[in-house]
């Protein structure tokens, strides 16, 4: 297209055991919205550490504008023009978006002075920021246009951008979308990593297309289909989730204003939560994240006690009952948190499957705990949701996010549940395995089970849901038959209220 | 440059070998010390390791040995529950003080009756629950109004120093005693005296008890579902929550165990080795036992060997003290060395060093 930017010769990086990026080569041009496509551990992040600055490839050497760029820090990367907006954002909650901002710069001005900048460019981009507005009180959204407008103020040829819009409602992303186009109408190039493909069909120039660290291949995104872009990603082909007719059955999980005061100040309260699921059911609870799935989920799976008749299984109340009751009565549930919550990183995948199959598969008697028996369900679990592990031995934070989310769903879905919550089913795991996890979750509704499905992906919502409603604060939404509904309707749903305003219009 | 690189397991042979090496690194250190207030190292260490159990008088000193390992690993082993979830017990000394002070109570209330069927058994009751009351102050305020725990049990612990001087002089003072502080000595009543089970041996009923309780933990934690969940809770609260465990019932489980065990090492110590309820009853060993619980790296039969080992530094830091001259508080700088560097070793576990050339900037 036009002169090149960044030229990237033959990157290689090792890391003990395996080879991030091998032999990467290609090029963005001045003004070029370059996406970088690849399931999770395709090497991604380390060849965009590796042009921060944040790591140094073992072989090969970048070109900007013609000189070599080698930057041995991310400073010395920012001064060569090279911003980037992480995924996680790096903000102080209790200090104003001037200052926040302020703290990332190497000779800050006044704030009187930054905060007219900030105006400035948030006016000229389109991203509608206060400057004085503390940043504990912004949503996913806004921070996220704190993070860009910090590198905008750097004039940056070059903005790398990780999953953006992971954390946005459908408008919002429009928002992002119309600030991409304009800075690239200046000159500006972006490099843009997702695997939503979709977005990367929409927004961007070129593709290229990573595998097991090593480039598959360059194209043009536009002229490809979702599929095909995806199947060059994973390297074979594989089956879309398909559902059957299902009939729905009687309500099995019944929730009656549910409200439940947040645990603490990091957390949302649930306010007047009402739902039914009938057996046969995918109920797709969609929303913005921190806007109460995790408090919901851990209402549903028994962590959090409600008033016991908030949460009613068949008619039967059963708000004031812990995990291992509910599960006993076939109320199972996975959490979005893999490490820590769905599972303890450390002990073996027989331990972690020992945690929640401990009363429903009979893995304990008088208190002691049958290893052998949890040994085989464990196995069971790794063999028919093809989990990559050396064995059940192995401790769970070894295994990739994928694998291990593998065996999360796994685990619950084999226990024969009548209603399973999940949270986040999905979430980091590759096109491939993500659509052998929805074909159990609609095997399993096929089945009579009935189940929520509570995520930010609205595509899997779409695919996989029967009805769907969005919390938003704490609040849930009408619920309404996915089948019908639009996007924009169901942006408008997840919290027309937080700031959808389009200020491009 | 050393730089760190976490593995993606916990190393198994650094779990093992980090105890060994910061027993080695502690000798080392320690025979620099020695050398350095003029004593010959190497003799300081034979007489401290060596000397003890091999040496021409090891058949006094052997059963000193047991003496004293036995309330260390007791202690030691009712501490490796709450620490392996994360609850922190540091005051098992008073536990132990406050356990004394209800076993011994029980044995002077009955004094001088001879049965000692009914009051041996009491008094192990009474040091139990004498220390799970104790345990349970910190831990109420713990699960009731979220209190710091380790602040609330290590205060504890001078209140139960101040009420042991008070009882030794005041309502358990021997009335035969021509008005000397200290109660009677349980070590004269026969009903009453924790004796050695085979003359001459150390082998006291606390040293059984510790034995029992090593066994006994050693199944739990492999098999038992109350080991589990305890693993569990540390491996990871929230996951425990998932898993159906009850964050407040376990940490008062492991307070009841943790201070029950500790009282119970406190009544073996005041029937048997102190024989009385004194001011100076306090050896400080519920604060060793919190060594000896990490050194053996919460695993009840690495607390048995750190429990031996620590009991070692004891017997043999006292016969270097007479035979070499060697100041005592040199014995306790040994022992705080030794979790010292375990503490610094332990690194090695989790993380492998890698040895790079320094890279410009």
């Amino acid at each position: 297209m036009s002169r090149i930017l960044l030229n990237i010769d033959g990157l290689t990086k090792a890391y003990p055991g395996v080879v991030a990026n091998d032999n990467v080569s290609f090029d963005i041009g001045h003004g070029e919205v370059h996406a970088l496509l690849g399931e999770n551990g395709a090497g991604k992040s380390t060849l965009v550490k590796m042009i921060y600055g944040l790591v140094k490839p073992d072989r090969g050497q970048m070109r900007m504008d013609g000189d070599v760029f080698t930057p041995s820090d991310p400073r010395q990367a920012r001064a060569s023009g090279v911003a980037m907006v992480f995924q996680h954002f790096s903000l102080f909650d209790a200090l104003s978006v001037a200052e926040n901002i302020a703290l990332g710069m190497e000779n800050p001005p006044s704030q009187r002075d930054l905060a007219k900048q900030i105006k400035e460019v948030s006016e000229n981009y389109g991203l509608p920021l206060d400057p004085r507005k503390t940043v504990g009180g912004l949503s996913a959204g806004e921070r996220q246009r704190v993070e860009i407008i910090r590198c905008l103020l750097q004039n940056p040829k070059l903005l790398i951008m990780d999953e953006p819009t992971s954390v946005l409602t459908p408008q919002e992303v429009n928002i992002l979308f119309e600030t991409l186009r304009k800075l690239k109408s200046e000159g500006t190039s972006i490099l843009y990593i997702s695997h939503k493909l979709d977005e990367i069909r929409t927004i961007c120039d070129t593709a290229t297309i990573l595998r097991h660290g090593k480039k598959v291949d360059t194209c043009v995104p536009r002229e490809k289909s979702a599929r095909e872009l995806a199947e060059m990603m994973v390297g074979a082909s594989f089956a879309s989730p398909s559902r059957s007719d299902r009939t729905l059955g009687d309500v099995l999980l019944r929730v009656k204003n549910l409200s439940l005061a947040a645990a603490d100040s990091f957390s949302t309260s649930l306010r007047d939560v009402s739902f039914d699921v009938r057996a046969g059911e995918i109920l797709g609870i969609g929303g913005v994240a921190g806007n109460g799935q995790d408090e919901l989920l851990s209402a549903l799976s028994g962590e959090a006690r409600t008033q016991h008749d908030m949460v009613q299984l068949s008619g039967k109340p059963i708000g004031q009952q812990g995990p291992n009751d509910r599960r006993l009565l076939g109320v199972l549930s996975a959490p979005e948190e893999r490490l820590g919550h769905a599972a303890a990183p450390n002990m073996s995948l027989v331990e972690n499957a020992m945690m929640t199959a401990a009363s429903r598969q009979g893995l304990v008697s008088n208190g002691f705990l049958a290893w052998s028996k949890a040994k085989g369900f464990a196995d069971r679990v790794i063999s028919e949701f093809d989990v990559r592990t050396p064995s059940a031995n192995n401790a769970a934070r070894s295994l990739s996010g994928g694998n291990l989310q593998k065996f999360v769903i796994g685990r619950e879905v084999l226990q024969d549940p009548k209603v399973l919550v999940v949270n986040q089913p999905t979430w980091g795991v590759d096109a491939a395995a993500a659509a052998s996890i929805r074909q159990a979750l609609l095997d399993l509704a096929a089945g009579g089970a009935a189940i929520i499905v509570i995520s930010q992906d609205l595509d899997e919502l779409i695919e996989i849901s029967d009805n769907f409603a969005a919390l938003n604060e704490g609040r849930l939404s009408d619920i309404r038959p996915m089948q019908g509904l639009t996007v924009d309707q169901i942006g408008l749903m997840m919290g027309g209220a937080h700031d959808a305003e389009v200020a491009h219009a | 440059m050393i730089r760190l690189e976490k593995r993606k397991e916990p190393s198994v042979f650094w779990i093992y070998a980090t105890p060994v090496l910061a027993v080695v690194l502690t000798m080392l250190v320690g025979g620099l010390l020695f050398a350095t207030i003029g004593k010959d190292p190497f003799l300081a260490i034979k007489t401290i390791f060596w000397d003890p159990i091999f040496g021409e008088f090891a058949f006094y000193y052997r059963p000193e040995v047991f003496k004293k390992a036995a309330p260390l690993v007791l202690i030691a082993i009712g501490l490796s529950y709450g620490f392996k979830a994360g609850i922190w017990n540091i005051g098992a000394e008073g536990q132990y003080i406050i356990g004394a002070i209800c076993g011994a109570g029980v044995a002077l209330a009955f004094y001088p009756s001879e049965a000692r069927w009914a009051i041996f058994p009491l008094m192990i009751v009474a040091g139990f629950l004498g220390g799970v009351i104790w345990a349970m102050i910190p831990a109420l305020l713990r699960v009731y109004f979220k209190t710091n725990e380790i602040l609330v049990s290590l205060m504890l612990v001078y209140v139960a120093e101040v009420l042991i001087k008070a009882f030794s002089i005041g309502l358990m003072r021997n009335p035969d005693g021509h008005g000397f502080p200290g109660s009677r000595n349980l070590n004269q009543y026969p009903a009453a005296a924790n004796m050695e089970l085979f003359a001459g041996t150390g082998m006291h009923w606390g040293v059984m008890a510790a034995l029992f309780s090593v066994v006994a933990t050693y199944v739990i934690l492999a098999k038992h579902q109350f080991g589990f969940f305890v693993r569990l809770t540390g491996e990871s609260p929230r996951a425990a929550g998932f898993a159906g465990v009850n964050a407040n019932r376990l940490i008062m489980l492991c307070f009841v165990i943790s201070g029950g065990l500790a009282g119970m090492a406190g009544l073996f110590e005041v029937a048997g080795p102190a024989g009385q309820i004194l001011g100076s009853f306090p050896a400080y060993y519920g604060f060793t036992a919190i060594i000896v619980a990490f050194l053996g790296r919460l695993h009840p039969v690495g607390i048995l060997l750190a429990g031996l080992l620590m009991a070692l530094t004891y017997v043999g830091g006292n016969a270097a003290e007479a035979a070499m001259n060697i100041p005592s508080a040199t014995i306790q700088i040994f022992q705080g060395m030794l979790l010292f560097s375990l503490l610094s070793v332990d690194v090695l576990t989790n993380y492998r060093p890698r040895f790079v050339a320094r890279q410009g900037a």
